[in-house]
């Protein structure tokens, strides 16, 4: 790999590049599902290749192969020089790179289990022991349970003297149980929606969600939704489970901390950010109880690595402290905008995508009172649990998400269930409205961020608590 | 690197030799080569090209199904990957629904390849971008887009003796121009790189940010709405995968499963997939070598069908439509070459001229599901929300949350343009832009 790599930033600076980096990534993953008692998918995929990335005169150029050898790092070094130089014909300003201390240095994740050392057949045995659960309560028509397992190897080097390894290992599984009637659809998932778990970790992780034990109350409360009314439309106090705020931090903190977006990078497609340079610092996000920070070192997290994809090493930075937006996620270019060092969160998906800013673990830190105290102090209110469906707008500031399931509080207690419960507000609003965080704080991976054109999933985590919001406008109906 | 016909054969038939210890074997190779410009703040700040290679192999022992995917196509890789097919088969217990692999079937082929977005240029897609750039600089705009060619090449073999092959090309291009309070868009897809020009996106992208300056909020509610092709495309999208698919037909996840053969929708509306039509981006096979059928599902506002692949029309004795992905593919067949019938309307602008009171939108932004049974879609308006009044625009309106089924929308059309365009975001969507009765606005937003 070394040489791979040292041969594609040779001929990337001989070609005239003032700074190149090359990437060589191997990635093997599994993907099992069991659908309805059978084996509907059994895949092992190994993807291997070389993205090089060239600064020409101010200007970028990537290029990528699956073929991984000298004469194809020569390929495509020419190739990214080539581009950067066709990028400099369109140039708003060149590139200036923030500094970074060159680093050799090796990672790797750390786990008890081999994933994928695991025997295919004792993967499916669970997965089809948790299957049979789910369908012990009459009236699920669809029971899936999944697992997914992730090995990324990466070769990360620069014209800087930079030259680092890093092995990640990722495991999750989840389950889902449909239940219809002629005019209705209910799905209740597990341990999150759309049967992403994802974590840094070995086989370890999957046997800790203990599928099995918690099918059968999956399928029973997909029925029971069948038949419970829907979310109420009115103005109420939420309690929002842990899995829904890790979503709520997702779209509303963590893409618009995105400084690319506030730049513009995205305007076209993803969008842009209310979080502007004049607000750092200064401006009140949430209340005094949201303090969220971004945490690449953070245990178990999908976001979690040694260094990012331009060898700066995994941070914690505070994004929203005591309520006050505080800080950005950063890359070497965008930081150099702010006069700051990178907060190393550029990652791409895959060797054949360049690197872009990407959340790491964006952690909204616990409070101190258990969720169940956190619903016993609450009068009046609806516990909403697990998402269902998320929108929010380009700027991050008008959003409406649905769980898959609500409860109604009432002195302090749950009491009756509902269905397609929504709820909506603005983000600034909405965590300032938040009057409590719980202790319950667990890690949450949702590996299918989507960013960028061509668009690229990543993996990132969430570390979040169930939390209380005053004054939220539910039950929004089409 | 674009595998040729020969190129991709030879490495389908070392993959059907190497696993052909299985009963039953399939090879999927695909390659690409694409190049994407973005550009931003009036500037390209991303430019990438990609150039690879995939293989998949499917191998069946008895009712047990192993795939297995990678990216290298040395020997050593390719052997690796059949013995990784094989050994994950034999693992498991036996699956008394699967359907075998498709037979030999209809063979169809289509000319999808342009030279011309072949031989294009990183340096003739900056020039593009450069374009854009300076139909917003004359306007004291900013430009913001992409500009994307590209080739990739599909075959597919199996030991029953089906043969595919298949070279597309594509060409897309997104602008947005824009500037502190207000953004217009125009985008196009083709084959064919010529037919686009950047300049005249920038142009029309101009138009419709001047348009928008200071831009005022509007109280929600329920209003007659244009729509644009844009908009209109994510809601068949959203049919084309919540809808159409066989597999949540049958499981009865779907509105169709009770509805076939009554209106569903107006009478004007009809909604197809066919992907032989070179007016978009043709696709003549499914993920497993079928031909793909022209599908009607919506016929003058009554539901007539859906898609299958061949593991849900053996299952449930239906017949195939030729709509699978790439295995394994639990979540069932889905169109991808979608069409929405044309009405009578010369432009957008005659739909508005009929309108006493309403609201344009020129785009939808992050749409997502809300309520399967009913589509019942949320998302924002972008890049261009105008107040309609006495029939022609009187003013622009800040981005508008809707919460909105997609059935009521489209049982509710009063008319449609003639003319449609190619457009989607996941799958590729030719449809008009429509003007609906009743929309419903549910939120209003500062962007």
């Amino acid at each position: 790999m070394k040489s791979v790599i040292e041969r594609a930033l040779d001929t990337a600076s001989a070609a005239g590049a003032s700074y190149a980096d090359a990437r060589i990534v191997q990635r093997t993953s599994e993907y099992l599902m069991i659908k309805d008692g059978q084996v509907a998918a059994v895949n092992l995929s190994s993807d291997y290749g070389l993205g090089v990335r060239a600064l020409v005169g101010g200007s970028w150029g990537f290029a990528s192969t699956s073929s991984v050898n000298t004469t194809s790092a020569d390929q495509a070094s020419t190739n990214a020089v080539r581009i950067a130089r066709a990028s400099a014909r369109v140039q708003a300003k060149p590139v200036v790179l923030a500094p970074q201390k060159p680093v050799v240095d090796s990672y790797a994740s750390p786990f008890e289990i081999d994933p994928l050392a695991v025997p295919i057949d004792q993967k499916l045995d669970l997965l089809l022991r948790a299957n049979e659960e789910l369908r012990s309560e009459k009236g699920v028509a669809v029971a899936e349970s999944t697992m997914e397992i992730y090995k990324t190897e990466k070769a990360f080097g620069s014209t800087e003297g930079a030259y680092i390894t890093q092995t990640i290992v990722e495991s999750g599984g989840g389950m889902a149980a449909t239940a219809t009637s002629e005019s209705d659809i209910q799905k209740r998932s597990f341990p999150n929606s759309f049967g992403r778990q994802v974590v840094t970790g070995g086989y370890e992780e999957i046997e800790k969600l203990d599928l099995v034990a918690n099918a059968a109350q999956v399928g029973s409360q997909a029925v029971a939704l069948l038949t419970a009314p829907e979310c109420p439309s009115t103005t109420t106090t939420i309690v929002l489970d842990a899995t829904q705020v890790a979503l709520q931090v997702h779209e509303s903190c963590g893409h618009p901390t995105e400084f690319d977006r506030v730049l513009g990078y995205e305007a076209s497609f993803a969008g842009t950010s209310f979080l502007t340079p004049d607000k750092l610092g200064a401006f009140r996000y949430g209340s005094e109880c949201v303090n969220i920070v971004a945490d690449a070192t953070s245990a178990q997290g999908a976001g979690t690595f040694g260094y990012d994809d331009e060898g700066v090493p995994a941070q914690r930075n505070y994004l929203v402290r005591d309520g006050i937006f505080v800080g950005y996620l950063t890359s070497r270019e965008t930081a150099s905008e702010l006069d700051q060092l990178s907060s190393g969160a550029m990652r791409a998906e895959s060797w054949s995508h360049i690197p872009l800013i990407r959340m790491t673990n964006i952690n909204l830190l616990p409070g101190e009172m258990t969720e169940e105290d956190l619903i016993a102090s609450t009068d009046d209110g609806i516990y909403m649990e697990l998402n269902k469906s998320w929108s929010i707008d380009d700027l991050r500031l008008n959003f409406q998400f649905g769980t898959e399931i609500a409860w109604q509080i009432e002195g302090g207690r749950l009491t009756q269930m509902y269905k397609n419960p929504t709820y909506t507000g603005i983000t600034p609003e909405f965590w300032r409205s938040c009057d409590a965080v719980a202790n319950n704080w667990s890690m949450w991976g949702t590996p299918n961020c989507g960013k960028g054109e061509p668009v690229q999933g990543m993996h990132v985590g969430h570390g979040a608590a169930a939390a209380r919001f005053r004054n939220v406008r539910v039950g929004v109906r089409g | 690197m674009i595998l040729s016909e020969s190129e991709s054969r030879s490495i389908a038939d070392k993959l059907l030799r190497l696993a052909d210890a299985a009963d039953q074997v399939e090879a999927v190779i695909s390659s690409v080569e694409t190049g994407l410009t973005r550009f931003a703040n009036n500037g390209i700040h991303q430019n990438v090209s990609e150039d690879s290679v995939h293989v998949n192999l499917r191998a069946v022992v008895g009712q047990k199904v192993g795939v297995a995917d990678g990216n290298q196509i040395d020997d050593e890789s390719l052997g690796l990957l059949a013995s990784r097919a094989l050994a994950i088969a034999r693992l498991q217990p036996e699956n008394p629904e699967f359907a075998g692999l498709p037979s030999e079937g209809p063979r169809r082929t289509i000319e999808a390849s342009s030279a011309r977005t072949l031989a294009f240029s990183a340096e003739e897609r900056a020039d593009g971008a450069g374009q854009a750039v300076d139909a917003a600089r004359s306007r004291g705009l900013t430009a913001f887009g992409a500009f994307r060619t590209g080739a990739r090449t599909t075959a597919i073999a199996n030991s029953h003796g089906v043969w595919r092959y298949h070279e597309g090309t594509q060409a897309d291009a997104n602008t947005v121009l824009m500037d502190d309070d207000a953004s217009g868009t125009a985008l196009a897809i083709s084959g064919d790189v010529s037919d686009i020009d950047m300049a005249s996106l920038g142009e029309i992208a101009g138009d419709k940010a001047e348009l928008g300056r200071s831009p005022e909020a509007i109280e929600p509610g329920t209003y007659p709405v244009v729509l644009e092709e844009p908009a209109v495309a994510q809601m068949v999208e959203f049919l084309a995968f919540e809808s159409f698919n066989g597999l949540f037909h049958e499981e009865r996840r779907s509105f169709t499963s009770t509805a076939m053969d009554t209106a569903v929708m107006g009478e004007n509306i009809s909604i197809w997939d066919d992907g032989m039509d070179s007016s978009g981006i043709p696709s003549p096979f499914d993920g497993e070598g079928v031909a793909r059928e022209r599908v009607d599902f919506i016929d003058r506002g009554v539901l007539r069908a859906v898609v299958y692949d061949h593991q849900t029309a053996g299952k449930y004795g239906r017949k195939n439509t030729g709509h699978a992905w790439t295995a394994p593919n639990p979540y069932g067949p889905v169109p991808s070459n979608l069409f929405m019938a044309g009405g009578e309307a010369k432009s957008t602008e005659e739909l508005v001229r009929s309108l006493d009171r309403g609201i344009w939108v020129t785009t939808f932004h992050y749409t997502n599901l809300v309520e399967p049974m009913r589509v019942v879609l949320t998302g924002m308006t972008r890049h261009g929300t105008f107040l309609i009044e006495n029939g022609r625009i009187s003013k622009p309106l800040k981005n508008l949350r809707f919460t909105q089924s997609v059935l009521d929308a489209l049982s509710g059309v009063e008319a449609l343009t003639s003319k449609t365009k190619l457009t989607g975001d996941y799958v590729q969507v030719k449809a008009p832009a429509v003007l609906v009765k009743e929309f419903n606005f549910t939120g209003v937003s500062e962007s």
